[in-house]
């Protein structure tokens, strides 16, 4: 990992002095069999920060975000959230006690998938206050106004009583995050939120996330838009074959690269931002004989017209 | 050539494109309609040839069956019963069977495993007859009743143990992972989660295994439970007359099956259109 350069960069920059981080990674190391994903990552988040984590497909960046809430069980290296720790320990994974607090780690690190989740067989407010009534015990009229408020939050009151199945995936992503607040967490870990989504729907909940950020959320987003790593992120990280390659403000880390394998996946990923950004109206210029249109995750639509 | 646009092609049909649309939609029903009317008229050949035949026999005497039908006829509330007894306690033993094979604990899966391979290695009249005769051996005596439905659900639970296993491993991974990310034990993420989807989805599953139970429940009346099936035979060989009466007991089992049949088609009907989407 690379020093930071800017002052500002640096982990709780923007924290009075003394303050504690929320999620530290300490030295974080992932093997899948003999496939060394994570190789030792170490980072600190403070409150109110956002923090993106940029890198190719394969990367380890998705990998390195569900080590912080135990989807993926870390080989070597501990995870700290909002005070707990836990070391990674996979010969003990299965004792109670681990276990337990593995649990206490998830409700303090709330994460926001890919595809959704949402649970199909719930309505959207019984999305919203299954666990914080069944996990953390909180009085079902009250989990109800909770669920009501962060619901408003991303502008989906009217859907309250509506199954997932009936949603757009823009409003079932709004509902995933809605169902992540109620939780209350510390933080929120979003695993690349838009990439599911159709392009037309990927501003309104980036938008959300915007906000979010604004407001004073603690963030970790892995993510693939750059825009949005530019516009909220407090520090961006890149990620590659499991290493910090380069941090530092957005500004830098995307402006102003300095590190060659940096600038070749930004130029890579850049470079073919504007076919994602059309959303859907590309035109081939005139005397045009080839277009490369790349797509990372989902589904890419392509229609011709002559 | 010349272009040959729409128009030309209207007109060289006589048509317009939406009356060309419109005599293939026609003409399309025709053809269903011919193969349903076929379809009614075989059945009817049939089915009407063969009774005919069986009553210009001369052997089968009608005014018998008018007498016993009724008798008969009253074994169907008892057929029922136990079908829907049965198919609900064979849906208990198959959810713990089920959770016992997906098990990471090795004495309950090898228990869940013991119990599926037991039943589905002997013959279900033995089973049904051994629960009435050879318990009482132990001092375990069941009233005829309650042996005959634990027999057929004990039977059943082991073969639906395999579909609830296969429903509940159905089960999307994002769903675990979010119940997990929300903090959810295994326990409660099986009970809430997991399980009310993977009910839905072995629903029409459940439907074949009961229009089944229906037809193997005949064999409770070899522990004297006076089902349709019993009395059919009973009242059959007693009068020397066994023709007619399990004819009248095979037209009340295909009845009841072409019901509860259609009565499943229409649930998952329902079901694929529900907005429930699992």
């Amino acid at each position: 990992m690379s020093e930071t350069r800017d002052e500002f960069a640096r982990p709780g920059a923007l924290t009075p002095a003394g303050a504690e981080p929320i999620v530290r990674v300490l030295a974080l190391e992932k093997f899948f069999g003999s496939n060394h994903v994570l190789r030792g990552c170490t980072l600190e988040v403070y409150p109110s920060e956002t923090v993106c984590i940029i890198g190719k497909s394969g990367s380890g960046k998705s990998t390195l975000l569900r080590c912080i809430n135990f989807l993926e069980e870390p080989t070597i290296g501990a995870i700290e959230v909002d005070g707990i720790r836990v070391s990674a320990d996979p010969l003990r994974s299965r004792s109670r006690e681990h276990r337990d607090q593995i649990r206490q780690i998830r409700r303090g690190a709330q994460m926001v998938f890919q595809e959704f989740n949402l649970f199909p067989h719930f309505r959207v407010i019984d999305n919203l206050i299954e666990a914080p009534i069944r996990v953390k015990g909180v009085p079902r009229d009250e989990a109800i106004a909770t669920a009501e408020k962060y619901l408003d939050k991303v502008g989906l009151s009217e859907k309250r009583d509506e199954y997932p199945g009936r949603l757009s995936g823009g409003q079932k992503q709004r509902v995933a995050i809605a169902r992540a607040l109620t939780m209350e967490p510390k933080v929120l870990l979003f695993d690349e939120p838009t990439s599911a989504l159709d392009p037309t729907l990927v501003g309104e909940v980036l938008n959300v996330m915007e906000d979010l950020a604004h407001e004073g959320a603690t963030m970790i987003v892995v993510t693939h838009e750059m825009a949005f790593a530019r516009e909220a992120a407090d520090r961006v990280y890149y990620v590659e074959e499991g290493v910090f390659v380069e941090v530092g403000p957005p500004e830098e880390v995307l402006g102003n690269p300095r590190d060659p394998r940096t600038r070749e996946f930004l130029a890579r990923t850049l470079g073919e931002a504007h076919v994602h950004e059309a959303a859907g109206a590309v035109r081939v210029p005139e005397g045009a004989d080839a277009m490369h249109i790349h797509a990372e995750a989902g589904e890419a639509h392509l229609r011709t017209e002559a | 050539m010349l272009d040959f646009g729409r128009h030309e092609m209207a007109i060289a049909l006589n048509a317009t494109p939406s009356e060309v649309v419109a005599q293939i939609a026609a003409s399309r029903n025709r053809d269903r309609r011919r193969f349903r009317l076929v379809f009614v008229i075989t059945w009817v050949v049939l089915v009407g040839g063969l009774t005919l035949a069986i009553a210009e026999s001369g052997k089968v005497h009608a005014d018998f069956m008018a007498k016993w039908a009724p008798f008969i006829m009253g074994g169907i509330p008892i057929t029922i019963f136990v079908s829907i007894m049965s198919i609900l306690f064979a849906v208990a033993f198959a959810v713990v069977g089920a959770l016992g094979r997906l098990s990471s604990l090795a004495p309950v899966y090898a228990i869940a495993s013991l119990y599926v391979s037991m039943v589905r290695g002997t013959p279900l009249i033995l089973q049904i007859i051994f629960v009435y005769l050879a318990l009482p051996q132990f001092g375990i005596v069941l009233p005829s009743l309650a042996a005959g439905i634990f027999a057929l659900s004990f039977n059943y639970g082991a073969y639906m143990t395999e579909i609830f296993r296969a429903g509940i491993q159905a089960i999307p991974r994002g769903q675990l992972e979010a119940a997990a990310a929300l903090g959810m034990t295994d326990q409660l993420t099986m009970r809430r989660i997991i399980l009310p989807q993977a009910v839905r989805i072995v629903i029409p599953a459940i439907g074949n295994e009961f229009i089944a139970m229906i037809k193997d429940s005949a064999l409770v009346s070899y522990v004297a439970i006076q089902e349709t099936f019993w009395r059919a035979s009973t009242t059959g060989s007693r009068n020397f007359r066994t023709f007619e009466t399990l004819l009248i007991a095979a037209l009340i089992y295909w009845t009841l099956t072409i019901i509860f049949s259609v009565a499943q088609e229409r649930l998952e009907k329902r079901l694929r259109e529900s907005e429930v989407r699992v």
